[in-house]
């Protein structure tokens, strides 16, 4: 018998406020405009009738367009895995977990102080994040430091397509690398149709806060959605610093820069995908920094997908991280806060794992121990099940005198599916904990990292694909000034 | 009842202090109006309460927004008398010339924009280039406006090394005497700025204020 299960869930708006916010974001796109410096995408809104400042590159965006253009957008996307096989709902309450992106530094495992990454450290992360079975997807979490910065971001999406099942998220730096990294997506699939079908990334686009579209993302917007291939729509205001000091406030003109990117991507073409995410954050007023972990941050995103979701579009937040430098005690509180709280609101694709110091610093440790905060979170919203009618009656009479719960078939047919286990949480009676050496949180993530990746392994596909992504990465590379590759280790070359 | 100098004195003083920014003008125009010598408001007004900005900022009473008040305000008093000693045909001797941006790459200026407003509240002149400024212009810039101090800031690991360039171009261009370089931002160290050979690192707007003025103690500045 199955019984809809009762979803939890956590609102932070009204239905009224989330009506107020998106009335006022309208009158922000009218009366202020969008500043928008990409020459296309001006076009492409003259050409919609709109009123433009050139000298300002200001767009004044009205309601009726943004209106014409929600109506296009689809409510719900699917991504697959590289053999296309694997199908990932994007929307309704669906909740997709990645790591973080995009780092510039590593945490080194011993010497626990951030570093550059390189070639071998971005292999060792893309293979441990296939490994972790609460991370439906992969994202161009890490930065090589060991190649030209010219070709860093396509650099990130090479390595990982020559190593991962999962579907990405990933995005440019510059303008230039938009095209090759679509080849490199194009060559996994075979050719432009199939890749619209089946999209295999979704390209992160952020404007600049407050209100403006620049050359490079509004690019990144009109190029990915001529392929069909997904935007997820970034935008960062920082309370009090790039947008309103209040969080209502900074809602209205994240919905607003919202709205820009979402109509660019319809008039390029009707039916794009678009992702409604974000990365705010509440702007800490004392260091001038922009805490991931905050609680306010938290709830732009979540009240941000309300509104998203109420305007049926599937949504993004970065949740799930941390501003610690260390994997430690507020690593886990911030980090368990914002995936729970992510996965409460019904966000649909949650980028974090792994992540500390303000996206900058990526930490294999946190990856592993983060997976089984992904795991909880998902399991606290798979809700309390009715498996079984009556509920519990029937067990009673079957019950022997010494009511032993644990030799009931019923005991064995649900315990799977009514409990999360986990990897490296500590669980142990305190003797057996002294027996395995009295190891922490941080040593045991270390030990699993180690089990982790000696189960890895390469998906035939990329093997073969192999070949013709590399073409395509040594090609650029050479117009980066590049001649040869890093070595890849594991990847005859 | 006269008003008593020492109560516009106070009252301004206040303003500035509690970041009242339209008050904080008009109080400086009243105490002139009263006969109190623009020099004088300087001194025993807007400098001592700046300077409380900053120690209540230090004490962790004060946070950015009240930060940026009090030098706002600051900036209003100072636009008052400063156009009162040019009537009187005097000058307030500057502090020094800043030529200040956010490094190449680098389109943060949150924090420069706080430094480039301790500076100007604290009676420096300041020549602010904005965000993402190549590295030739800064030297070009500075050169060109007899500059003492040239201040970089940088928010990412990445676009750091761009403050390293600009030193690098100063000492190419036989340059390096002639300025004082400042460096700053989220990334950036007392060990980098040793490393890369500048003259001073402030941790906060607040700390470039006084490395500012100690880097052009017992100095003349170019443009005198």
């Amino acid at each position: 018998m199955t019984e809809e299960v009762f979803r939890p869930r956590v609102r932070f708006l009204s239905q009224q406020a989330v009506e107020q916010i998106i009335d006022e974001s309208f009158i922000l796109l009218e009366k202020v405009g969008l500043f928008i410096e990409n020459e296309e995408a001006l076009k492409l809104l003259a050409n919609a009738g709109q009123k433009i400042d050139h000298a300002k590159n200001r767009v004044f965006i009205e309601k009726g367009l943004v209106e014409k253009c929600l109506k296009t957008c689809p409510s719900e996307i699917r991504l697959y895995d590289l053999e296309g096989s694997r199908e990932y709902l994007v929307g309704r309450d669906e909740v997709h977990f990645d790591p973080g992106s995009a780092a510039i530094k590593i945490l080194d495992s011993i010497t626990l102080k951030e570093r550059e990454a390189g070639t071998s450290d971005l292999v060792t992360l893309y293979k441990l994040v296939e490994t972790l079975e609460n991370l439906d997807f992969q994202s161009t979490a890490l930065v090589s430091a060991d190649v030209p910065k010219e070709m860093a971001d396509i650099y990130r999406l090479y390595l990982g397509l020559l190593f991962s099942r999962k579907p990405f998220i990933t995005g440019i730096f510059r303008v230039e690398s938009l095209k090759p990294m679509l080849d490199l997506l194009l060559a996994v699939r075979g050719d432009a149709k199939t890749l619209a079908e089946k999209p295999l990334a979704i390209f992160d686009a952020c404007p600049s806060p407050p209100l403006k579209w620049s050359r490079l993302t509004a690019q990144s917007l009109i190029d990915c959605s001529r392929l069909g291939v997904p935007s997820e729509l970034i935008p960062m205001g920082l309370t009090g610093a790039t947008s309103p000091v209040t969080l209502a406030g900074t809602l209205v003109q994240q919905l607003a820069e919202s709205f820009g990117g979402l109509v660019i991507c319809q008039l390029t073409r009707p039916g794009a995908p678009v992702i409604f995410g974000g990365s705010p954050a509440g702007f800490d007023m004392r260091k001038g920094t922009t805490p991931m972990g905050a609680p306010e941050t938290m709830m732009i995103d979540c009240a941000f997908a309300q509104v998203a979701k109420h305007l049926n579009l599937p949504t993004h937040a970065y949740m799930g991280l941390s501003d610690s430098k260390l994997v430690d005690a507020q690593a886990g509180l911030e980090t368990a806060m914002g995936a729970t709280l992510a996965a409460l609101a019904g966000i649909n694709v949650v980028s974090g794992a792994g992540m500390l110091n303000f996206e900058s610093t990526q930490s294999l440790e946190k990856l592993v121990i983060d997976n089984d905060i992904c795991g909880q979170a998902l399991r606290l919203v798979r809700g309390i099940a009715f498996r079984e009618k009556p509920l519990a009656l029937h067990l009673f009479s079957e019950l022997g005198p010494d009511f032993n719960f644990l030799v009931l078939p019923h005991t064995r047919k649900w315990y799977r599916q009514e409990h999360y286990f986990s990897s490296v949480l500590d669980r142990d009676v305190y003797d057996t904990w002294t027996a395995l050496g009295r190891l922490d949180t941080f040593q045991r993530a270390g030990k699993e990292i180690a089990r982790r990746l000696s189960l890895y392994q390469r998906p035939e596909l990329c093997l073969k694909k192999s070949a013709d992504l590399q073409k395509i990465m040594k090609a650029y590379a050479a117009s980066c000034g590049l001649e040869k590759l890093p070595e890849v280790p594991g990847l005859k070359v | 009842m006269k008003p008593e100098p020492n109560n516009h004195l106070q009252a301004l003083s206040q303003a500035i202090v509690q970041g009242l920014v339209d008050e904080a003008g008009p109080l400086a125009e009243k105490a002139v109006a009263a006969g109190m010598k623009p020099l004088q408001v300087i001194e025993q007004a807007c400098v001592p309460a700046i300077e409380e900005v900053g120690r209540l900022w230090e004490a962790g009473d004060y946070f950015l927004p009240e930060l940026i008040a009090g030098a706002e305000a600051m900036k209003a008093a100072m636009t008052v008398l400063q156009e009162a000693l040019k009537s009187s045909g005097q000058s307030l001797k500057s502090a020094g010339r800043v030529v200040i941006g956010t490094v190449e790459g680098d389109i943060h200026d949150i924090g420069k924009n706080l430094v480039a407003s301790m500076l100007r509240a604290s009676g420096f002149e300041v020549i602010d280039l904005g965000a993402d400024v190549k590295v030739e212009r800064f030297v070009e810039t500075a050169e060109r406006e007899k500059a003492d101090i040239i201040a970089l800031s940088a928010l990412l690991t990445t676009t750091m090394l761009n403050q390293k360039r600009v030193v690098e171009l100063l000492v190419s261009r036989g340059l390096k005497d002639k300025f004082k370089v400042m460096v700053g931002g989220a990334p950036v160290t007392e060990k980098f700025a040793r490393e890369i050979g500048a003259d001073g690192y402030g941790e906060s707007a607040v700390q470039a204020v006084s490395v500012a003025r100690s880097l052009l103690a017992g100095r003349g500045g170019n443009h005198d």
